[in-house]
């Protein structure tokens, strides 16, 4: 019993570190996608958000004696900001230039990758970008003495969970309890009655991009800041992950959280099978555990997909005269 | 009136040279390929434009010797660079058949990457292991690598078909499923522990070079790109050609119309994305089945296929088109070869390639639009024309 708590208490934190940027960037994608437009360059977003904050931590770090958590908080935020603007570009191909959202959102996805590694490679010699990489939170004081939960969740932390935490509740409720969320969904569901009613559609669906930008650009700073101590040009596919999250969880926040939940316990048995008993017998390649979300989201796209809970307008460019 | 912007009636006036200025750009703006043509170049422009400038930033005294050679240089070293131009481009033209052939069928092939992953290891697994088929070692590689991809892309084309999954969707699945699954097989079956990589396919695997060796001497080009003009030629013929091409573009145009029409369209949309697979399938096989390049248990997605999808829209999602696009790929990549040599980094490609993709996103935009514009102006001069000839 004490050596499965031991196992529990372990691997815990190391999933709500994996969930938390998968949960976070899903939400975007959600926003994005019940505005109407289909974000598959989260990705590449991810990316951008990353290396822009991560570079900014780097400086921030040489440059002064900040408390890490502060440095922390300002590469999130910087992240963010990386992520919003860059996102613009595809707002604005599949908005106004009425584009394919596949083709532009590709385009960022090659994109990125590409500057950041040839911006690090000018200035670094080298694809990395190493930071300190001092930034996990050994023990919340106080709540780390509550028991169990305690344990589970106040020590062995990183900043980015419980400022996640407070951001998908407070987006949770904008999405379905205010009047700005109300109209994101309508230009999802049906842009046209939406717009009869005087809404602006060009500009909710700006809205809903740029956010899924800021909270892409935020997660990919906190997948580094919670699995490296330096940046790679890549986040390893966390962007598509986090897509399949969303679709796993049928475009439902808390379907969301139980999904990213999921799909983050396989990344970490997949890393760390070896250590936990049950499975060191099954002897199954880490592949198989990494491949596993990807299989599942195509099984449930098989089985619900005639009756999919996908916004209706979503990847459709808004055209007036259309009916 | 007729024709407001029709072209007698506008030579009938106006001097010499704006005549003829305003007639050709009253052809292009009554013929939609040219306008597509011109959006193509557009983006080519654009992409080479935004690399010019960040090259401008980064470095401005060698911008200029820099950006002229990724555009030449290509030609820097005679019939050598010519050659590695070809070889560099034959699996990118193959990509790009592949997601232009789907787009002709209303399909948004992004899982490329992943059908070509498929191929690519069954090529090398054959290539490595079926020694005892002697010179037609390779051919049977390639046609593995190709039934791979086929089947890789048929899975996403049987779950549009029947169960109404958008391909873009499961392809994304499919690609990570692939590169998992490239991952693990190469541990588990053909796995060179000394080098952590892929062990290399028997030398009666590798493609030949026959006289190419001797044309292009130093390069690496073999004959996949005479894989590549064939099957450009075959699916030209079959798109522009055959009946199973025109139903499968009517099931591109319009799904129910065809179903209307009395054609399959399922059985079309199968048919397609596997097709599809196969000629990324092939591209892998091409890419992996030369001496000096191995499969890596990496984790990373090819990016050739990605690559393939702006090639398909530079080239109009037309076999030849692509073609000419995959080979001009081959050069900008063959110039980024040499780039290092001005102390840029070859990314600069990527850049060029990414941004090459997000403009010709634009490309509805820029032909409805460039077209309204021509003949909404050309026809007011017209018109305009005509009012002074009444005075």
């Amino acid at each position: 019993m004490s050596q499965t708590l031991g196992i529990v208490y372990f691997l815990f934190p190391l999933v709500v570190a994996s969930m938390v940027p998968l949960a976070l960037v899903a939400l975007g994608a959600l926003f994005s996608e019940r505005s109407g437009v289909i974000n598959i360059a989260l990705e590449g977003i991810m990316v951008m958000g990353g290396f822009v904050g991560v570079m900014s931590i780097r400086y921030i770090e040489m440059a002064t004696t900040l408390p890490p958590q502060l440095i922390a908080f300002l590469g999130l935020l910087i992240g963010a900001f990386a992520g919003f603007v860059f996102s613009f570009f595809h707002a604005y191909a599949s908005i106004n230039m009425k584009s394919n959202q596949i083709i532009s959102a590709t385009a960022l996805n090659l994109f990125a990758p590409a500057i950041a590694v040839f911006v690090a490679r000018t200035i670094f010699l080298s694809r990395r970008v190493v930071i300190s990489g001092n930034y996990l939170i050994r023990e919340v004081p106080i709540l780390s003495d509550i028991p169990i939960i305690g344990r589970l969740f106040f020590t062995r932390a990183y900043l980015s969970t419980y400022l996640g935490v407070v951001i998908f509740a407070v987006l949770t409720i904008v999405l379905y309890k205010t009047r700005l969320g109300l109209r994101i969904r309508s230009c999802g569901e049906n842009p046209h009655a939406a717009d009869s009613l005087g809404v602006n559609i060009y500009k909710i669906r700006y809205i809903g991009v740029l956010i899924s930008g800021a909270l892409a650009g935020m997660g990919g700073v906190i997948f580094v800041l919670s699995f490296a101590t330096r940046f790679d040009g890549t986040v390893v596919g966390f962007g598509f992950l986090a897509l399949a999250v969303l679709i796993f969880g049928q475009w439902h926040p808390l379907k969301i959280l139980y999904a990213a939940f999921f799909f983050a316990a396989m990344r970490v048995v997949a890393s760390t099978y070896s250590g936990i008993p049950v499975l060191q017998d099954i002897r199954l390649p880490a592949e198989v555990y990494r491949m596993l979300p990807y299989v599942a989201t195509l099984v449930v796209l098989a089985f619900v997909s005639k009756k999919s809970q996908a916004p209706r307008a979503a990847g459709e460019p808004y055209d007036v005269g259309k009916r | 009136m007729k024709f407001p912007w029709g072209g007698k009636r506008a030579r009938g006036n106006g001097d010499g040279g704006g005549r003829i200025v305003q007639g050709a750009l009253q052809k292009v703006a009554h013929r939609p390929a040219s306008i597509s043509a011109f959006s193509s170049i557009l983006a080519i422009v654009s992409g080479l434009l935004v690399g010019f400038v960040i090259m401008l930033i980064v470095n401005p005294g060698d911008a200029v010797p820099g950006f002229l050679t990724i555009l030449f240089g290509w030609l820097s070293e005679g019939s050598r660079s010519v050659g590695d131009m070809l070889y560099f481009g034959v699996p990118i033209v193959l990509t790009g058949l592949s997601v232009a052939f789907a787009f002709r069928t209303g399909l948004f092939n992004i899982g490329a990457t992943g059908q070509l992953t498929m191929g690519a290891f069954t090529a090398v697994y054959i290539g490595v292991n079926w020694g005892f088929l002697g010179a037609f070692h390779w051919i049977v590689a390639v046609l593995g690598g190709m039934i791979a991809g086929a089947v890789w892309g048929s899975i996403a084309g049987l779950l549009k078909a029947f169960r109404n999954v958008h391909e873009v969707v499961s392809s994304i699945m499919l690609n990570y499923i692939a590169m998992y699954m490239n991952t693990m097989l190469i541990v588990q079956l053909i796995y060179n522990r000394q080098y952590a990589r892929a062990r290399s396919p028997l030398p009666s695997a590798h493609i030949p070079t026959w006289f190419l060796r001797d044309i292009f001497p130093g390069s690496s080009v073999n004959i996949g790109i005479f894989i590549a003009i064939g099957l450009t030629i075959l699916l030209h013929i079959i798109l522009n050609r055959t009946v199973f091409g025109y139903e499968l573009k009517s099931v591109g145009f319009n799904r129910d119309a065809a179903k209307y029409a009395g054609m399959n369209a399922k059985r079309n949309i199968v048919l397609s994305m596997t097709i599809s697979g196969a000629l990324a399938g092939i591209a892998g096989a091409i890419m992996f089945l030369v001496a000096g390049r191995h499969l890596e248990p990496v984790n990373q997605l090819m990016q050739e296929g990605f690559t393939g999808i702006a090639i398909a829209l530079l080239g109009l999602s037309a076999p030849i088109g692509v073609f000419m696009a995959g080979i001009f790929y081959g050069a900008l990549e063959q110039g980024g070869y040499y780039l290092q040599l001005y102390d840029f980094m070859p990314e600069i490609i990527d850049i060029i390639i990414a941004v090459i993709i997000y403009f010709s996103a634009f490309s509805l935009f820029i032909q409805t639009y460039v077209a309204g514009y021509l003949r909404r102006k050309l026809g007011a001069e017209v018109e305009l024309q005509q009012g002074t000839e009444i005075k």
